[in-house]
């Protein structure tokens, strides 16, 4: 088993010369691999350091942000940008900047947390769908169209309506309707994995159904995997505002850039213009470079767009 | 009586001295009749039966439908104490037998929308339904007509309120803008089919409703005041955004809320629209309050439930909150400026309204330490999804609490399930809770404030026989003086001693409109003077 192929998100058994020029890539140095990569793909490079500085601002908000998040200070009630308050303050006369950074981990949270789950369970549905075909795959895939006719905030909003709003019911409501996407992309590709020779010779060993999936076939499957998370991740966040606009996701005093958006835009788009513009930009700007980074993964990852 | 009378009559020329109100001037002008009137709703009607709920969300869009039997003046609305009669005849009737007996006569030409006449009996089974409703029958107002021993009809025309004692909050009470008169037949067969069906005598006419997006309703040819209402047909649209409602009047595709809009609402209107829009201003007979869950612990102890109203500052609050949401004035459980009610003297006596904040929240602490609640836990705060003043005082009320030690994650609702929470399945540690009136009347509005079992909005599930008793004995009394002190008694006993239920500020109304809509005039009750028959459009 290569496992450094593996660790870089490779597939392990490729046919013919993609597979070969797959692995003599995976054996070069890491910076050396990823020197080439940004100067492939510098768009995507520009995007990864804002995802890295966006993870860096989130894990490290209570030692950036100037103030709590949910402190009022009722003097300084929308107090336009000024050396005390970089990005003002909002109505009830919280640091706006300090909502952001700390909103971060909101958007983060939720979007990692609701990418990965719904990736990951989409992946292992997907895989065992085409691994299984026949009645499985037909009922499965006709339950799947189900859930992919409706938009997915539609989804999104009929979960919170059943489950309830906060955090946690967010991340249910935006799993929902990941998996059915994940699953419907990951089985196209699996379809094609089942029928290669290494899961001919793993049946005729006699392995079981859950170690061919899981040993066989899904790790085959993490490229697809990986784009498809990287875009769920600016898709989860987008949802997430869009949830708490609607005072149906994380609810006040909680730092939620939608959340923030609702409060501001609705009622001071004109006189504290600050206090929606803000919170607008770090949502636009988390999702544009989760959106480059998939592009960037998927262009490097999927051999029949390297070929070109 | 006389003498409430007068003070009450000062109180309303000092409110209508604190309003400012641009309507005045539509008197002198001739109503047009003809148009329709678009106006914005920030909710949706919970059910359609009035006697059941309290919300504008219902008043707005069905209120037109239905006819009452007596109601505030429309042309006068800001008065206190101008109630005429709307299906009765003449003047509202003086009480006989030692003011223990109404008589009312009918109109004979009310009529209901099926084409039924109105007669005394589906006003009497109205009012039975309202006062003592039958079992699985909820009556929102039934707590108010405690001195209320009998309502017959001895015959087609004639309605007679027997009461138990004298008491001058009956006629205001029997004035609620919810006592619309249903039809005794269909109450006979059903006393839910209101809740879920319309059949007024109102001056317009249901004639349709798209769940989540409008109501709308059509002139009704036989209305009882002749040449009224002057408009073709309403629509009520609803949206539940502010900005939404805001843009929809900026726009000109509505052209009033009836509610009240915030302060920053109304300034970028009128900085917007200049002379086409005018702005009505009022004190607003509405409290916003939070209420304790006395069955959950930690709530179930005083001392916590005192921490509770320790740690929120009212006199900053009034101050801060009036920049940002609908609310202004620091009172108790009463109309502040009332001739019952408090003055902030008196009120600064009560824990949490001392005018220190400092000492007021070391108490709290103290007294949270003392009690052993747990303060690493999070409580939930039920909290009504209307932004305007709920959200904005709850994320308020949120951060007032953390300051003392105790953290609360607020749950927001939409109204009707926020409702069926305080009302059903009761799960909440605290919530927000509103004592909304029209009329103003101390007497009546305190009702809320009543054990459990006597209160049927009363939320907190707590039983007060101390509160109950003190009422029950101020009810009887005539005399200004006494009854006031009972009031201060009641008033301590709920916000401070027992630490029943708490009120945080007096709503401010704030009503910008377009200037072509005439006739309509504010009052310091959302729910009032909305049956819209004198509202004419100048356009």
């Amino acid at each position: 088993m290569n496992t450094e192929a593996i660790a870089v998100g490779l597939p392990r058994a490729l046919p013919g010369a993609d597979a070969e020029a797959e692995l003599v890539a995976a054996r070069r140095p890491f910076f050396k691999a990823l020197g080439k990569w940004v100067r492939d793909q510098p768009l995507g490079a520009v995007s990864g350091i804002m995802v890295i500085f966006l993870i860096l601002v989130a894990v490290f908000a209570p030692q950036i942000a100037p103030f709590d998040p949910v402190e009022a200070h009722y003097d300084a009630m929308m107090t336009a940008p000024n050396a005390e308050y970089w990005l003002g303050t909002d109505q009830f006369g919280r640091d706006v900047l300090s909502r952001i950074i700390w909103g971060a981990r909101t958007a983060l949270f939720i979007g990692f947390t609701a990418a990965i789950l719904g990736g990951t369970l989409g992946l292992v549905l997907g895989v065992a769908s085409a691994y299984f075909s026949g009645w499985f795959d037909l009922i499965f895939q006709r339950v799947m169209d189900v859930f992919l006719a409706f938009p997915l905030i539609i989804m999104a909003l009929v979960a919170v309506a059943v489950f309830g709003t906060g955090p946690d019911k967010v991340i249910i409501a935006i799993i929902l309707p990941f998996v059915p996407r994940c699953a419907r992309v990951v089985r196209a590709g699996a379809l094609a994995i089942r029928e290669m020779p290494y899961v001919d010779a793993a049946r005729a060993l006699g392995y079981g159904h859950l170690r061919i999936i899981m040993r066989h076939m899904v790790p085959n499957c993490m490229a697809v995997y990986l784009i498809m998370l990287t875009t769920f991740l600016g898709q989860a966040i987008l949802i997430e505002a869009a949830l708490s606009y609607l005072g149906l996701g994380v609810q006040e005093p909680t730092a939620a850039w939608g959340l923030m958006l609702q409060g501001g835009a609705e009622e001071y788009a004109e006189s504290a213009i600050w206090i929606a513009i803000f919170p607008g930009l770090a949502i636009t700007l988390a999702v544009f470079a989760f959106n480059l980074l998939g592009d960037a993964l998927r262009d490097t990852l999927d051999p029949k767009l390297r070929a070109r | 009586m006389k003498s409430i009378r007068r003070k009450a009559v000062c109180t309303a020329l000092a409110a209508i001295a604190f309003g400012i109100s641009a309507a005045g001037s539509a008197g002198a002008q001739t109503p047009k009749r003809g148009g329709i009137l678009e106006f914005v709703v920030p909710d949706e009607p919970p059910s359609y039966d009035g006697h059941r709920e309290g919300t504008f969300a219902l008043i707005h869009p069905v209120g037109p439908f239905y006819s009452l039997l007596i109601r505030i003046n429309p042309d006068n609305p800001s008065s206190l104490t101008d109630i005429v009669c709307d299906v009765c005849v003449g003047k509202v009737p003086a009480p006989t037998d030692d003011n223990t007996t109404y008589t009312f006569k009918i109109r004979g030409d009310v009529k209901f929308h099926t084409g039924e006449k109105l007669t005394a009996q589906d006003v009497v089974a109205t009012y039975k339904k309202i006062i003592w409703p039958p079992e699985g029958v909820r009556s929102q107002r039934r707590q108010m007509y405690s001195m209320v021993e009998s309502v017959n009809a001895p015959d087609d025309s004639t309605v007679v309120f027997k009461l138990k004692f004298a008491s001058n909050a009956f006629i205001p009470a029997l004035a609620s803008p919810f006592n619309w008169i249903y039809q005794k037949s269909v109450l006979d067969k059903d006393m839910h089919w209101y809740e879920k069906n319309i059949n007024g005598s109102g001056p317009f006419i249901f004639k349709e409703r798209e769940a989540g997006a409008f109501m709308r309703g059509e002139r009704n040819p036989d209305y009882h005041h002749k040449g009224l209402p002057y408009l073709d047909g309403f629509k009520a649209i609803f949206a539940k955004k502010e900005s939404l409602r805001v843009q929809a009047i900026r726009g000109d595709r509505a052209a009033i809320e009836f509610r009240g809009f915030p302060p920053a609402a109304r300034d970028d209107l009128v900085k917007a629209l200049g002379k086409e829009i005018t702005v009505q201003e009022s004190v607003w007979n509405c409290g916003i309050s939070f209420v304790p869950n006395h069955k959950r612990k930690p709530f179930d102890d005083v001392r916590v439930r005192r921490a509770l109203t320790l740690a929120v500052d009212r006199w900053g609050g009034s101050k801060y909150l009036s920049k940002i949401a609908l609310v202004k004035t620091v009172g108790g459980i009463t109309y502040p400026g009332h001739a019952l009610s408090p003055t902030n003297e008196e009120m600064q006596q009560i824990a949490g309204w001392w005018p220190d904040i400092k000492k007021s929240r070391a108490e709290a602490r103290r007294l949270l330490k003392e009690s052993g609640a747990d303060l690493s836990k999070e409580y939930k705060f039920l909290v009504r999804g209307v932004d305007q003043p709920y959200k904005i005082v709850a994320t308020w009320l949120v951060d007032q609490w953390k300051q003392v030690g105790i953290n609360f994650k607020q749950e927001t609702h939409p109204t009707g399930p926020y409702l069926n929470i305080l009302r059903q399945t009761k799960e909440f540690d605290v919530s927000t809770d509103a004592s909304c009136n029209y009329v103003v009347n101390p007497l009546v509005d305190v009702t809320k404030y009543l054990s459990a079992d006597r209160s049927s909005i009363q939320y907190g599930q707590f039983i007060d026989r101390d509160v109950d008793a003190a009422y029950d004995k101020m009810i009887r009394l005539t005399d200004v003086k006494e009854q006031r002190k009972l009031m201060l008694d009641i008033t301590k006993l709920t916000l401070d001693t027992h630490a029943n239920q708490f009120s945080i500020l007096w709503w401010h109304r704030i009503v910008p409109h377009r200037s072509y809509v005439k006739g309509w005039k504010i009052s310091p009750s959302h729910h009032m003077n909305q049956h819209l028959d004198n509202v004419w459009l100048d356009k």
